[in-house]
This record gives structure tokens, sequence and C-alpha cells, in this order.
């Protein structure tokens, strides 16, 4: 998809009509990263799969993957919580709320 | 439809995002993770109107949108009145066979605490009144957070905000917040609900269960703030949590006037543990404190009488 910020709005003739925008879910890609101070890391052993980072992220930030994955302990998993890392904004939430603490909060280096 | 079974477990919430991450709520912020579970109930042909408020201005910076349904942007005081101007018009056009009358697209508007419970009031009776069938989310940040923190009609008692400081005459609002629900209870409608982040399969389903009514329905969802209540970016969910454990929101549902409360607490904090970890209510007194307790012990004591049963219990910590 062309990305809407290299359309070219210079004039009023370029601004659809009513200024409705025709460009569906497209925030996504404004990156958010840079408002993060923190950046939360999982960790895939410790992780239990419990879906509770997942639904309290403010921002969708936690993604749900189909990736299996075995910890060292022989426990297999069907599904795999990664961090999108370029709309986190680094709150915290899902480390306060997981629930076998598998998230970490560590500061962002630029 | 978006969801066509019961959310009984998390796993139930659907996968697919429907809210574009990207916007510019607030690190934290309550009211984004409303809107994230109420997009994942919708289809895709949903009509979503919109009162101005946070949400509104962070979702949709020219030329970009999170929404990824048609969507209409309407000034303060009108959510409910362009609400039910859409939904005529689909009767309308159904019935002149422009549209397939076989197609269902619902209407849902979606407010804030200011644009519902005080300049919006109007048009939100006018449209449960008329009977549309319009599925109304006010999504409760308790005070006017997008124009900077001025008080509303949902704010509680005693906190703070822009324009109600503490100083020596006045410690915070001094009135308590407007009861919506009864409000909304006295037009008859079929469904009515409060909703909790904290609890999302209880609030998925309601959501799921107000958009599904053929007629007028209202949810309202408890979405707490950072800046706004000074609390930390991490508390988001725990204050959500804290205010259904000490009783100072209860989750219910009321269909067809018939309430019922869906989360019990048989076993109650005391309200200090929600309010002390808000920098809002920071200038508090242990009698303070004490005063709003017994405000919440009222509450709960109508509730259970209302619900017919003891759904919310003592203080027991
Ligand atoms: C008639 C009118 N008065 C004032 C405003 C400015 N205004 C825009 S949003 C807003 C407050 C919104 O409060 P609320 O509905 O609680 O939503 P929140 O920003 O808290 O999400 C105000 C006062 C306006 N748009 N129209
Ligand atoms: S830190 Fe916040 S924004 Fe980032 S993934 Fe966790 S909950 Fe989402
Ligand atoms: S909250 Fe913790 S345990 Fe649950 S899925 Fe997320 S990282 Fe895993
Ligand atoms: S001011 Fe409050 S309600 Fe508004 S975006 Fe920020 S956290 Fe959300
Ligand atoms: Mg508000």
């Amino acid at each position: 998809m062309e990305k809407t910020y290299k359309r070219d709005f210079s004039t009023w003739r370029e601004v659809p009509i009513g200024g409705i925008i025709p460009w569906p879910g497209t925030t996504a890609e404004v990156e958010t990263h840079a408002w993060r101070a923190y950046r939360p890391v999982i960790n895939q052993d410790k992780c239990i799969r419990c879906r509770l980072c997942w639904v309290y992220c403010p921002d969708a930030a936690i993604l749900e993957v189909d990736e299996e994955y075995t910890t060292p302990s022989g426990r297999k998993y069907n599904i795999s919580y990664r961090v999108d890392l370029a709309h986190c904004k680094g709150c915290g939430i899902c480390a306060y709320e997981c629930p076998v603490k598998a998230i970490e909060m560590i500061p962002e280096e630029r | 439809m978006g969801v066509n079974k019961p959310i009984k477990v998390l796993w139930d919430i659907p996968r697919e995002e429907r809210f574009a991450p990207g916007h510019s709520m607030c690190q934290g912020c309550g009211a984004a993770i409303t809107m994230r579970h109420l997009a994942k109930i919708m289809d895709k042909n949903t009509i979503i109107a919109m009162g101005t408020g946070c949400v509104e201005v962070t979702t949709t910076l020219f030329p970009r949108t999170s929404w990824r349904n048609p969507w209409i942007h309407l000034a303060f005081e009108n959510t409910a009145a362009v609400a039910s101007g859409v939904e005529a018009a689909l009767k309308a056009l159904s019935r002149k066979k422009i549209i397939d009358d076989s197609r269902r697209i619902k209407v849902v508007a979606i407010a804030g605490d200011g644009g519902t419970f005080d300049i919006g009031l109007q048009s939100l009776s006018g449209m449960l009144e008329r009977r549309h069938n319009v599925m109304y989310v006010v999504y409760d940040n308790e005070a006017y957070m997008n124009t900077g923190i001025q008080r509303s009609s949902a704010t509680p008692y005693g906190a703070w905000t822009t324009t109600t400081p503490i100083g020596t005459k006045l410690r915070g609002k001094p009135q308590p917040k407007k009861d919506i629900i009864t409000i909304a209870l006295a037009h008859g409608i079929p469904y009515i609900a409060t909703a909790n982040i904290a609890y999302p399969v209880d609030m998925v389903e309601k959501f799921r269960k107000a958009y599904e009514v053929d007629g007028p329905s209202l949810v309202h969802v408890y979405s707490p703030c950072t800046p706004g209540w000074r609390i930390r970016n991490e508390h988001t969910i725990e204050v959500a949590r804290l205010a259904v454990q000490t009783g100072v929101w209860v989750q219910l549902e009321i269909i067809e006037g018939e309430p019922r409360v869906t989360i019990k607490v048989p076993r109650r904090k005391h309200v200090r543990h929600y309010l002390r970890i808000q920098g809002r209510f920071r200038h508090l007194t242990d009698s303070d404190i004490e005063t709003i307790q017994k405000m919440v012990d009222e509450y709960v004591e109508k509730i259970n009488k209302w619900v017919g049963e003891e759904a919310i219990g003592p203080v027991v910590e």
C-alpha cells in the first residue's frame, strides 16, 4: 500500500472532498517507539501463554503468533507472544499484569 | 457478524485487530484498551458515530485513521443525534430498496463522559426515547481529558481536576458522580451495562450483547486515564481492578429492566486502596477517605437491594 505520508497534500485540491480519510487503519504506518523509555522483553521459557499481556495492551503491540515453541524443560506451545517494537509505547502494563513475571522492562538505549 | 458466539473465556476474544495501533493516545491509556476490544466485535460495515474527545482526536489525525469502519467525526454534543439520523437513513434506504434490506448495518455511537453525561445528554435521551437501533458506548475517564482535565458530571467526589483545584476552600470536586445508568434505565431501553477494562471477558461479552440487541443499548465503560488521574502508566489495569474490588464501580447488566451483577465481590477492599494509588486523590485526609468509604457503602447497599442479593460483600481489608 502506498504510504499516506508520501501523498501530496500541498494544496486543497489534493485533499479528499469533505476531508474524509479513505485509507482505513493507516495509523499503523506511524511508529510510536520513540515514546518509549523502557522496552518489554518476554522470556519465552517463563511465559505460560495466558494471553493477558495481549489482551491488556493499549497499543496492540503484543502480537499473538502461531509459532511453536518448546521450552528447555520440554513444555510445548503452539503459540508465542512477540512485542511489536514499532508500536510499543513502553507503558509497562504487560509486565505489571503478567502473572508469572515473564516480561521484563529494560531501559531503552538509543 | 463480528463475533457470533458468546465470549466466555479469554480465548473467545478474536485475535484480529480492527483498531490499528500508531494512534496517539497516551502510554497506558484505558480508553485505547476499550476501543481495541470494542472494534473486535463489530462487522466490517458497522457505522461508527464518534463524539469529539480524546479518542476522536488521537485516532484520526489527517491523513490517517486507526479505524477500519465507516466512521463519522462529530461535534461534542450531537453523537446520539447523528447516530439516530444515520440509523433512520439506513432504514429509509432499505425501505426504498436502495440498499439490500437483508443486509443488517449496525450503528455504534461512541463518546466520552463529558460528551455523554454533560453536553450530549439531551441528544442521548432523544435517541433512547425514540428507540433507535443504536449501540451507545460511553468510555468514562471521569473528566474532559482532551481539553486538559476539566471536571465533568462523571468526575467522582473529591477528585482533583484543573477546574476543581486543591486549595483552602475547595478540596477537589465537591459533588458526587452522576448516575448515568439510572438515567438510561428511566428510558426503559432493552440493554444497559457497565463494563471495565480489567475484566475483558465480561466487557467484550457485554459489547457483543449490546451490539446484538435490536433497539437502543448503552454500555458504560470504566477507562482510566494516566495523566488525568495522575497514575503510573503500568497501573491502568490495577486501578480499574481496584475500582471493582472496592465497590467503587459495580459490574452491572440490566436486560429489559432486570438488573444483575456480573462480577460479584464477596469480600470488598477498603476504598483507600483505590484512592491511594491515584495522584488525583493525593490531597485526601483520612477523614475524607472515610467520607468516601461511607458513600461507597451506601452505593453498595443500594445495588444489593436492587439486585436482591448480597452481590457485593462487606469490607474485609
Ligand atoms: C460545544 C463544544 N464545546 C467545547 C468543545 C471542546 N471540547 C472538545 S472535546 C472536549 C472534552 C471531551 O470530554 P469527554 O467527552 O469526557 O472526552 P475525553 O476527552 O475525556 O475523552 C471539549 C470540552 C467542543 N468541541 N464543542
Ligand atoms: S509496554 Fe505497554 S505498549 Fe508496550 S507491549 Fe507492553 S502493554 Fe503494550
Ligand atoms: S502475560 Fe506473561 S505469561 Fe501471559 S502470555 Fe504474556 S508473557 Fe506470557
Ligand atoms: S489524556 Fe487520558 S484518556 Fe486521553 S489519551 Fe491520554 S490517557 Fe487516554
Ligand atoms: Mg472524559
